[in-house]
């Protein structure tokens, strides 16, 4: 017989074991397939192999990146006549997984005491994706911000138009641009920093309006998704033809900034546009 | 009679729909047309010059679907790459140089996606006829006549009126995609033509658009047509120029 040390652990004892592993553990790298621990990433969440950042929630992103913040418009949510079962299940889980009632996150606050106002979209909920209210609370901020003669930052994250609030969801990309007119006729800096991902109708709209275009590394950034141009037209896209790097070789993206390193930049650009030293 | 949702994206759809040529020489005279975005190509999915409507000098802006297989080819069946786009953005500046009204006449299932367009900067391009667009210090009149597909319809129409003839749809993806992204079954896409609310007259209900028009194809038909037009021109002309863009912003501010 062997020893007591040797034996088959009980079923009950091995899922109490697993339950000791704390999730999330390990990570894929989905850009170059690394796989490393993620015991030491907090708070900037970085790929130990090739830099990229993993989507942050805006929660997340608004601690690395602003000293101060107050948050503005937070009780703006979806309207009450989407109805459907279906889509109230996909907000609710947004708002577990976020603690927002909307796709984007809107205030005021400074970076390294420069003033500023920021928004920032969180792919968490639901895709990030451009409903009414994410439209009107980034109308506000820009309006907001044109009041108080301030700049504008924007992370963009997204998956483009919300498909279940339909011809509206599609309106907020006018929507918003006229916002942003506006702002930029009163000689205000915009500042878009694209993450990952930003896509469809935020692309072709708001993500490509602004004075300066930043891009966290190996983002995606495009307008139509490789299925649909896989499926439309029977195309097979290069392996890499929406990450920052090419989109910034073809001329759409001022600069790539790594997360560590993003903080330090917008504020010396903000400082830049101000004219201090 | 009145269509079913699925009805009118067929109609919509319709070979018999009248051409945007067609409808450019029935609505105006002298026409010249201008090729090219100045940058990088010359798109022939997107139509744009100047003619007059009634007398008045205008810009007139159009994507075409083709007539034949082989013009389908070359204007990807209505999808503008973004030299089109790019050649709406050198348009809209040259229309505002001249104080010349505008006139967007709008028949697409979107803008092309293939790969060629990605790197040229499909985004950006619809983008920023978005940005002008909604700044552009002349009158501004958007015609949706057959298929309005999703942002790459809206980067011609963001006018200070928007209309939609009887037998047009606008929304922001086609059916079949709708039905394929939220079912995973395309074949529900009469249900996804009634769930998307694409009709004229649903959009006008929701004040998406002004008004619905008449389907034109007769000589008299567009001789009406230009006369409404050139009517709606006359009135918007008459307010200062920063009311109308106030007014145009406004408009979008309530979606």
């Amino acid at each position: 017989m062997l020893p007591a040390k040797f034996k088959t652990p009980s079923q009950k004892s091995l899922n109490r074991r697993m339950a000791s592993i704390p999730d999330g553990l390990v990570r894929r790298c989905p850009v170059c397939h690394t796989t490393f621990l993620t015991d030491h990433w907090e708070p900037a969440r970085l790929c130990p192999a090739c830099g990229y950042g993993f989507r942050l929630t805006a929660m997340q992103r608004i601690k690395l990146t602003m000293d101060t913040f107050q948050e503005t418009n937070a009780q703006l949510t979806v309207p009450d006549r989407y109805t459907d079962a279906a889509y109230q299940a996909k907000i609710a889980r947004g708002r577990q997984l976020t603690g927002l009632n909307e796709s984007v996150l809107t205030g005021f606050g400074t970076i390294d005491h420069q003033s500023t106002a920021i928004g920032v979209m969180d792919a968490f909920f639901v895709m990030g994706s451009l409903g009414t209210a994410t439209g009107e609370k980034i109308t506000r901020l820009f309006d907001e911000a044109t009041a108080k003669q301030l700049p504008v930052i924007l992370f963009t994250s997204s998956g483009g138009a919300r498909m279940q609030e339909g011809i509206h969801s599609l309106m907020q990309m006018a929507k918003v641009s006229a916002a942003v007119a506006r702002h930029s006729q009163a000689g205000l800096l915009y500042i878009v920093v694209l993450c990952d991902p930003t896509t469809g109708g935020v692309t072709a709209s708001f993500a490509m309006q602004g004075d300066l275009i930043l891009a966290e590394p190996h983002a995606l950034v495009g307008f139509a998704g490789r299925r649909v141009i896989e499926q439309t037209i029977h195309q097979t896209p290069p392996a890499d033809f929406q990450r920052a790097e090419t989109v910034l070789q073809h001329g759409f993206i001022d600069a790539i900034v790594a997360r560590p390193q993003l903080k330090q930049r917008l504020a010396d650009l903000l400082r830049l546009h101000k004219g201090e030293s | 009679m009145v269509k079913s949702a699925y009805q009118t994206v067929q109609a919509a759809r319709s070979q018999d729909k009248i051409t945007t040529e067609a409808l450019i020489d029935g609505l105006v005279t002298d026409f010249f047309e201008c090729h090219g975005d100045r940058v990088d190509g010359d798109d022939p999915t997107i139509i744009g010059g100047i003619g007059r409507l009634n007398g008045q000098p205008i810009t007139v802006i159009g994507t075409r679907k083709g007539r034949n297989l082989t013009e389908n080819v070359a204007r990807h069946f209505g999808s503008p790459m973004p030299q089109g786009y790019r050649k709406v953005q050198r348009l809209l500046q040259q229309a505002e140089k001249f104080g010349r009204p505008v006139l967007t006449l709008i028949n697409t299932p979107g803008a092309y996606p293939d790969v060629a367009s990605e790197f040229h900067g499909q985004g950006e391009a619809i983008a920023q006829c978005l940005y002008q667009g909604m700044q552009l210090k002349v009158p501004y009149i958007s015609l949706i006549f057959g298929e309005g597909g999703s942002g790459g319809a809206l980067a011609l129409a963001c006018g200070d009126r928007v209309y939609m003839t009887v037998d047009s749809i606008y929304s922001v993806l086609s059916p079949e995609g709708y039905a394929s992204i939220m079912w995973k079954d395309a074949s529900r896409v009469r249900e996804a033509a009634a769930a998307l609310a694409l009709t004229p007259q649903d959009l006008k209900r929701e004040k998406v658009i002004d008004d619905i028009l008449p389907e034109v194809h007769t000589a008299a038909e567009l001789s009406q047509l230009a006369d409404f037009l050139h009517e709606q021109f006359k009135i918007l002309g008459k307010l200062p120029i920063s009311t109308l863009i106030d007014q145009r912003q406004t408009r979008f501010d309530q979606y």
